[in-house]
């Protein structure tokens, strides 16, 4: 499969800088005020939505404890995605409803399409579940960095155990991961690295390992077509065994000559070796790349688009890309301490990157059930059930253009590389609308499924708020959680009056109708009375071009 | 103007599933086979309906005040009463005039442009501004809880697929627009919201107040800038709707610094600009006068005269702006509020919550009159004392419904979800008009006072007949006839009221078009 993406751009958009006012220190750490609103932005941008329980929970920390929670979870690795596809015409011969596939490769087409949909409901469902930690975020980064698609790759084992190495390896060592990426069995089959023998190189992952895995495509990244060529050769030999869908070596096909690299790689040799040695060669070729500090930077480049913003002006480039970078190198390209430098920089606090993040429709659709604490049925009793949501939430995030696990190529989406635009391309004529209508659904009807529904219990979500009964602080306490863009007060008087109140103007009718509910739970009319305003407080809140941002 | 029954004879009307929950029958329309219908309007047609709700619930009796029984009236509200030589007199009318504010309305009455109808309300009536509003936009009972709106199912007989694939070239357009922030219960279908709220800031922020926040210069403000622009290209009717504003470049001169008026011009350039939007909303408030809603130097004076001539002075310029505009014949327009307020006045100037109210109907196709007879006061008023209602607001919407977009008798009963009484109201409509209501005197009480019982005779003309008891706070008692009569006929019935408590209570007769209220008084 060669599908490299149509890449134009290679320099970001010029555009005006903002001001940057003085005491804007880069990447020193922030020591100004640390409330619930740095607590929501931090929750924000490093987990999918800031739910009131999790807001006030890391709201007991300091910034530095809850950096250091964030990056590192203490939940095991999830349970493996499960049979939830049996049915009166179908039935998995191989395994049972309920258990796991993961362990039972097979080449049947059929059962392998059942099981890469299981994969995304699976993964939908951890999205939604995540832990108090950064881990979800940072494995969808990878997922997108690396840019694997699903229905390329084909075989669901392939597609489970790669996506288990990001995960495995997503606050790890970045050097270890793409080592271990690159003679990963998935990869291998999508980018043909299983095909590259020396009789037939195929230089695909040769040429992607460098231009999109590692290096980018700075200026200052100077590699040759011939690099490219060497890099494939270094690479032949990997191959997957069809009996064991496994990855192995094959001293056979490798080529073993020595290969020669270009002045960007002071004229690197890569000693060709004979026998199991020649895997090594992979080896070498990765500590080659990795000497060259292009790949920190690239890679601090990306994960400052993907938590900060995506205009990477110069004073981003040389007072944060560029000492982060430097981290990165100087930890071995370790990724927690470069994450935990830049999440508690004086930059990331800055006014300037709060709120300027459009959502990307995965941090939309699951932050926004995550903070209405829409209830799902559990992922292992009543797993059919719970399998089931997640597939029609899955639905909706292909529907607004991420499709998890299957990005358009391998240079992932767009929204993380396109310039000028970057994550602008998220919000277009055909996904706006239809991030609107998740919302109304989620909000008015639910899904209802086999007798179980999934819906935004507006009454019980405003009860986990401090003081539900004075609309005022209802309003402010609800756009403390789902809004990062703050409205003037006029707004939220008018969005009071004309939703809350029933445009009247004393706010004592809610708090009355408000009592008229806790009062007495049972009483239907009362119920609806506040049920009625507050899906609608939601509803108009979630429509605003606000929420699209984070 | 071609009804389409082909088409809606395949499709099965929505069905009622009814529940019982903690004491409240729970409605649910079930409109899935209703989705199944093509995009094309079931009944075309270029009448507009304005709807203009006067939140807070506005103080009837300080607005259609009565002349007939005046001293009633001022005895049961000395400190805000209007003085009697104050009222504005309608032509031919002696029982009743209007607040002195409201020289507009005065006009148009006179010019056969507006009908009063008098005591609108319902049986057992919330005094929650809530749950009153919800049961005014819903049109459902007292205790049934709907979700969807009146006019929301309206549209929905009418579009019936909405909002799947429109706009579409036979409805290019919002089917209905409220002017606010957002779209109400009216207009929520049984399955999607049938209105669209105007709030594009570039047209109309200035005129509705509907505040957008200005986008700050940093990189939040850029990209909240970026998705308003995408929004607004987004929004399928916005063109639609700047096009038709922009297309109209004069108007009459309307009021300033009044908001009602603001949104009733924009209404109007909507429709002179070709939109072909049914329902527009507009509203205006806040009604909720608990003090001083007079000057207590000149009660034909203050806070409720101020609205109350904001609301006159809109309506006013908006019909003579339809006139200049040419699209008269096809607007009408009605208001209403969530309740009236109590008959006794309180204390600090002003009314609490209360019950039924007078509605007006205006428009040039608008059969003027008054409807109805002056409220029920009694001669000793005390503080809990309501208006019984005369007319159910759900006549008043089943009428125009029928009367103005030609709603058949069986989508009606699917909109108003029972079979109210018709009224007479419009003319010049096109829709076979049903019988007008007939004037006349069709029940007589005997004994009245009574102690153990007490007979009423009724004539009805045919057809379903319903007598009620109602209470002084305008709650339902019961009903002691609903039935249909085949033929015309004089009937009697026995009311055996002899555990209710003593005092006034009302017996209302309602048989077809036509309706009557009488007092009866329990004694010991």
């Amino acid at each position: 499969m060669y599908r490299r993406a149509f890449l134009t751009a290679r320099i970001p958009a010029k555009r005006a800088p903002f001001k940057r006012l003085p005491g804007q220190m880069g990447l020193v750490p922030y020591a100004g005020v640390w409330s619930k609103k740095e607590v929501q932005h931090l929750l924000k941008r490093t987990m999918f939505g800031s739910t009131s329980t999790d807001i006030d929970f890391f709201a007991t920390l300091s910034l530095q404890q809850a950096v250091s929670q964030l990056l590192n979870p203490t939940a095991s690795l999830p349970n493996p995605p499960i049979n939830d596809y049996n049915s009166p015409t179908f039935i998995d011969p191989a395994v049972a409803a309920g258990s796991t596939w993961v362990n039972n490769p097979t080449a049947d087409g059929t059962i392998n399409s059942y099981r890469r949909s299981s994969f995304k409901k699976w993964w939908t469902g951890l999205m939604i579940n995540q832990d108090r930690s950064i881990r979800e975020k940072i494995t969808l980064f990878w997922a997108n960095h690396f840019g694997t698609e699903t229905n390329d790759i084909g075989t669901s084992h392939y597609v489970y155990w790669h996506h288990n190495l990001l995960r495995q390896n997503c606050l790890g060592n970045f050097k270890q991961l793409v080592k271990a990426v690159t003679i990963d069995a998935g990869m291998l089959r999508y980018l043909n690295g299983y095909l590259n023998t020396a009789s037939a190189p195929d230089e695909n992952y040769g040429r992607e390992l460098q231009e999109l895995f590692t290096l980018g495509k700075a200026t200052t990244v100077q590699y040759t077509e011939a690099d490219v060529k060497q890099a494939a050769k270094v690479l032949t030999g990997w191959r997957i065994n069809g009996t064991t869908f496994t990855s192995y070596f094959d001293p056979n096909t490798h080529d073993k000559t020595n290969k020669q690299f270009s002045a960007y790689y002071s004229n690197t040799i890569i000693s060709g070796k004979n026998g199991s040695a020649g895997a090594s060669e992979t080896d070498d070729l990765i500590d080659m790349i990795f000497a060259k500090e292009d790949v920190s930077k690239f890679i601090c480049r990306r994960l400052y688009r993907w938590f900060v913003y995506y205009n990477i002006d110069s004073y981003a480039e040389f007072n944060i890309i560029e000492p982060l970078a430097q981290l990165f190198r100087q930890s071995n390209y370790d990724i927690k301490p470069v994450l935990s430098t830049l999440l508690q920089s004086q930059h990331f606090f800055d006014a300037q990157n709060k709120g300027c993040l459009v959502k990307s429709p995965v941090d939309f659709v699951i932050g926004c059930l995550r903070e209405s604490k829409v209830i799902f049925p559990d992922a292992v009793t009543q797993y059919a059930d719970a399998y089931g949501m997640y597939n029609y939430i899955y639905g909706w995030l292909t529907s607004m253009g991420q499709n998890i696990g299957d990005p358009p190529n391998v240079s992932g989406w767009p929204a993380y590389y396109q310039a000028p635009q970057f994550h602008e391309l998220w919000i277009n004529s055909d996904s706006l609308p239809k991030r609107s209508r998740f919302t109304d659904t989620m909000i008015l009807n639910g899904y209802t499924r086999n007798t179980k529904k999934i819906i935004v219990d507006a009454v019980a979500l405003a009860k986990t708020l401090p003081n539900p009964s004075d609309p005022n602080a209802l309003i402010n306490d609800l756009l403390a959680i789902i809004y990062t863009v703050p409205l003037s007060v006029s707004t939220k008087q008018t969005i009071k009056q004309q939703i809350l109140l029933s445009n009247q103007v004393t706010d004592s009718y809610w708090t009355i109708a408000w009592i008229a509910h806790t009062n007495n739970p049972a009483d239907m009319a009362a119920y609806n009375i506040v049920n009625t305003r507050l899906k609608q407080l939601l509803q108009y809140l979630m429509n605003l071009p606000e929420y699209h941002l984070s | 103007m071609n009804r389409r029954k082909f088409l809606r004879n395949s499709i099965p009307l929505a069905t009622l599933i009814p529940g019982v929950l903690s004491g409240y029958s729970v409605k649910a329309l079930s409109a899935n086979a209703l989705m199944q219908a093509a995009m094309m309007p079931a009944f075309e047609t270029d009448h507009v309906l304005v709807i203009v709700q006067l939140t807070g619930g506005n103080d009837g009796l300080n607005t259609v005040v009565p002349i007939d029984i005046y001293s009633n009236y001022y005895n049961a509200r000395n400190n805000i009463a209007i003085p009697e030589n104050k009222i504005l007199r309608l032509t031919g009318i002696n029982n009743c005039g209007l607040n002195p504010a409201m020289t507009g309305l005065q006009t148009m009455y006179n010019e056969g442009k507006l009908r009063i109808l008098q005591a609108v309300g319902y049986p057992q009536p919330s005094f929650s501004h809530f749950r009153a509003t919800d049961i005014w936009m819903t049109g459902s009972d007292s205790n049934v809880v709907l979700d969807n709106g009146w006019a929301g199912r309206y549209l929905n007989t009418q579009y019936s697929n909405y909002p799947n694939g429109y706009p579409t070239t036979e409805m290019p357009d919002p089917l209905a627009i409220q002017i606010g922030a957002t779209t109400t219960l009216t207009c929520q279908g049984p399955v999607v919201n049938m209105g669209m709220s105007i709030t594009d800031p570039n047209s109309f922020y200035n005129l509705v107040n509907n505040v957008q926040d200005p986008v700050t210069n940093d990189a939040m403000g850029y990209e909240l800038n970026y998705i308003r622009n995408i929004a607004r290209q987004t929004n399928k009717y916005a063109l639609r709707i700047k096009d038709a504003a922009l297309s109209v470049p004069q108007q009459v001169t309307y009021p300033t610094n009044n908001s009602l008026a603001d949104q009733l011009k924009i209404v109007a350039r909507l429709i002179k600009g070709g939109l072909k939007t049914r329902i527009y909303m507009v509203s205006y408030g806040s009604f909720d006068t608990h003090s001083l809603q007079v000057n207590s130097t000149d009660t034909s004076t203050g806070t409720h005269a101020n609205l109350l001539g904001n609301v006159s002075n809109a309506i006013k310029a908006f019909t003579d702006d339809l006139a200049f505009l040419k699209i008269d014949n096809r607007v009408m327009g009605m208001t209403y509020s969530e309740f009236g307020r109590r008959i006794k006045s309180n204390s600090s100037g002003g009314t609490d919550h209360g019950a039924a109210a007078p509605m007006f109907l205006f428009g040039k196709n608008v059969i003027s009159g008054v409807s109805g007879t002056s409220p029920a006061i009694p001669a000793v008023v005390t503080v809990n004392d309501n208006i019984p209602f005369q007319y159910d607001f759900r006549s008043v919407y089943a009428s125009v419904l029928q009367q103005w977009f030609c709603v058949d008798k069986t989508d009606l009963q699917a909109i108003i979800l029972k079979n109210f009484q018709s009224l007479n109201l419009m003319r010049n409509t096109g829709c076979v008009m049903s019988n007008s209501g007939l004037d006349g005197d069709f029940i007589s009480i005997y004994p009245n006072p009574f102690v153990q019982s007490t007979t009423i005779s009724f004539t009805t003309t045919g057809g379903h007949t319903l007598i009620q008891v109602i209470n002084n706070q305008g709650q339902l008692i019961g009903n002691l006839v609903e039935k249909e009569y085949s033929t015309p006929t004089t009937d009697k019935v026995t009311f055996n009221g002899g555990i209710l408590a003593s005092g006034v209570y009302y017996i209302r007769f309602q048989n077809g078009a036509t309706q009557q209220v009488k007092p009866i008084i329990k004694a010991q």
